[in-house]
């Protein structure tokens, strides 16, 4: 433990810890992102369309059983990225964070009460109109509550990514397990889980933005 | 004016919900259609704007058929109030009842604006605007929906069993509220309701369907009351209708009687009769019984209002005498549950 100041009184490594923790935050977010707007449009398609919401759930299931490491290593061989493009981390973890996305938006936008979206209809809205105005801001609660789980998920699971070389905070896992030299890898859960909790906080803090109806409850 | 020409709807599981409809709504008038579930009210309601359309016939409004208007534009051009109200959880009371204002695309400082006066229109504090719908009680919430109807001051409003989910006394307050707005707007209503007397309370008109989609009567609720189409509307309208019925005949025949009073807190002398105790305005407080207990008294009923508040005064005043007041509340006189029959008599020739 007493090698933690000294592994981080040097410059150069401060500087390449930010550089990783900014990767970190680059790879977990931007599939958090992505799969956001995927679960929209695929919760749409299956609350719309039973058939796809069969077969889409039992995707979801599906995706979310593959290892993470096994799906890294695949990417590459299925769309002819190279094995180290950091781009097959941020689609493995697109694909997880939608799929586990899909059934909750889904379940949400199927959740709305059918008077709220018959009086909507009734009071002119057209149907797309009525999904971006009504729908969806109603379904927010619920979809919040799993970007929550995604974003923490995502941030545990990029550190697997430098198993194959992939940038993140995980590198120090696997130097520091090769050199035998606890402070890095230390350091790197300290960052991981305080990554996890900063990016959580601005979620509830966005999710409240979004939603004073929610706390509004109950009589005043 | 809205009007159903030979109106069928089949749905795709066979079931016909409306049969052959043929009725004409009046311009301004409130007109209901009545009738148990699967008689095809609110199939029909639904018709006007659109929210389903007819297997055959056709629907105008204003001599328009509706199925040459887009839908989206129809709707906006007719006030919709649905059954809990209806109202967007995640927005406040003001934007609720802006939403069709937004959507034809007035400014939302406009639309709001428009909003605040609604909500004072249908007796709503300004305050309640910056509240979400949760924090609303049933009977605020309905006239919220009202409101929101009225909005962007359609020319006709369609209420889908509106008042249905709110306890009795809050629904007579809202359909009171609802006839006095009338009044003041001369909108086109078409009101759905499975509650016969809500019908009759507050219907110019009313259609009563039946089971299958049939129109079995449309008539003024006095003439349902009096001439049944059928046994079963006879059945309906319920089996104290000529009770029922006395709401429509006025009480102006009537003659009340004078009766001894007593002012309240005076003290109380022994008598052989019933007294009527008043306060300092003349209003009636109740009754001091021969043996000189007091006892609460019965309903009042205003000097000409209907012959039905007449009747019920007198069976339900303790002396047996009805005591009738004027608008202002102060004691006109009494009468008797025989006097009242009497005038009822009279009135057959």
């Amino acid at each position: 433990m007493g090698d933690i100041p000294k592994y981080l009184s040097d410059a150069g490594t401060r500087a390449a810890l930010l550089e990783k923790l900014l990767d970190h935050v680059y790879l977990s977010l931007v599939p958090l992102v992505v799969s956001i707007v995927l679960a929209i449009v695929l919760g749409l398609l299956c609350h719309r369309f039973r058939p796809v919401n069969a077969v889409l759930v039992s995707l979801s299931n599906v995706v979310y059983t593959i290892p993470s490491l096994a799906l890294f290593a695949l990417i590459p061989a299925m769309i002819g990225t190279r094995v180290l493009d950091p781009v097959n981390v941020i689609i493995a973890l697109t694909l997880y964070t939608t799929a586990l996305l899909v059934r909750p938006v889904a379940e949400a936008l199927a959740a709305v009460p059918s008077h709220i979206t018959a009086s909507a209809t009734a009071m002119g809205f057209r149907p797309w109109r009525r999904f971006l105005a009504v729908e969806l801001p109603l379904a927010v609660p619920v979809l919040a509550a799993g970007v929550r789980v995604g974003s923490v998920s995502n941030i545990s699971l990029v550190s697997v990514g430098a198993l194959i070389g992939t940038g993140g905070l995980g590198t120090l896992f696997t130097d520091g397990f090769q050199q035998r030299y606890l402070a890095p890898i230390i350091v790197g859960i300290v960052l991981t889980l305080v990554l996890a909790l900063v990016v959580d906080l601005v979620l509830v803090l966005l999710r409240n933005r979004l939603t004073p109806w929610v706390r509004a409850g109950g009589k005043p | 004016m809205i009007e159903f020409r030979d109106v069928t709807k089949r749905f795709d599981d066979g079931t016909t919900a409306v049969n052959g409809l043929d009725l004409v709504v009046e311009a301004g008038t409130i007109t209901v259609f009545v009738g148990p579930s699967g008689c095809g009210k609110t199939t029909s309601l639904r018709m006007v704007n659109r929210m389903i359309d007819p297997t055959s016939g056709t629907v105008l409004v204003d001599g328009r058929d509706v199925l040459g208007v887009d839908p989206p534009t129809l709707r906006r051009g007719i006030g919709y109030v649905i059954q809990q109200a209806g109202l967007f959880p995640h927005r406040t009371v003001l934007d609720n009842v802006a939403t069709v204002p937004l959507l034809t695309g007035w400014t939302r400082r406009k639309a709001r604006q428009r909003a605040a006066e609604l909500l004072e229109l249908v007796g709503l504090p300004a305050e309640l605007g910056r509240r979400y719908p949760v924090q609303l009680s049933g009977g605020q919430q309905q006239r919220v929906g009202v409101a929101r109807a009225l909005a962007a001051d359609p020319p006709v409003l369609l209420m889908d069993e509106p008042f249905s989910a709110v306890d009795p006394v809050v629904r007579e307050g809202l359909q009171d509220e609802l006839l006095r707005l009338q009044a003041e707007l001369d909108k086109t209503i078409v009101f759905v309701t499975h509650d016969i007397d809500e019908a009759i309370r507050i219907g110019e008109k009313v259609a009563v369907m039946r089971t299958g989609g049939f129109l079995a009567q449309y008539a003024p609720p006095a003439e349902l009351l009096t001439r049944p189409a059928d046994d079963f509307v006879a059945s309906f309208v319920g089996k104290d209708r000529g009770y029922r019925r006395l709401s429509f005949v006025d009480s102006s025949g009537v003659e009340v009687a004078e009766v001894p009073t007593i002012a309240e807190g005076a003290p109380v002398e022994s008598s052989s009769d019933w007294r009527l105790v008043v306060d300092a305005d003349k209003r009636p407080q109740g009754w001091v019984a021969p043996d000189s207990s007091s006892v609460p008294g019965g309903s009042l009923y205003e000097v000409g209002a209907s012959i039905r508040g007449a009747l019920d005064a007198a069976l339900s005043s303790p002396s047996g005498l009805g005591v009738a007041v004027d608008a202002e509340g102060r004691l006109a006189g009494v009468v008797t549950a025989r006097q009242v029959l009497d005038v009822i008599e009279s009135r057959r020739g």
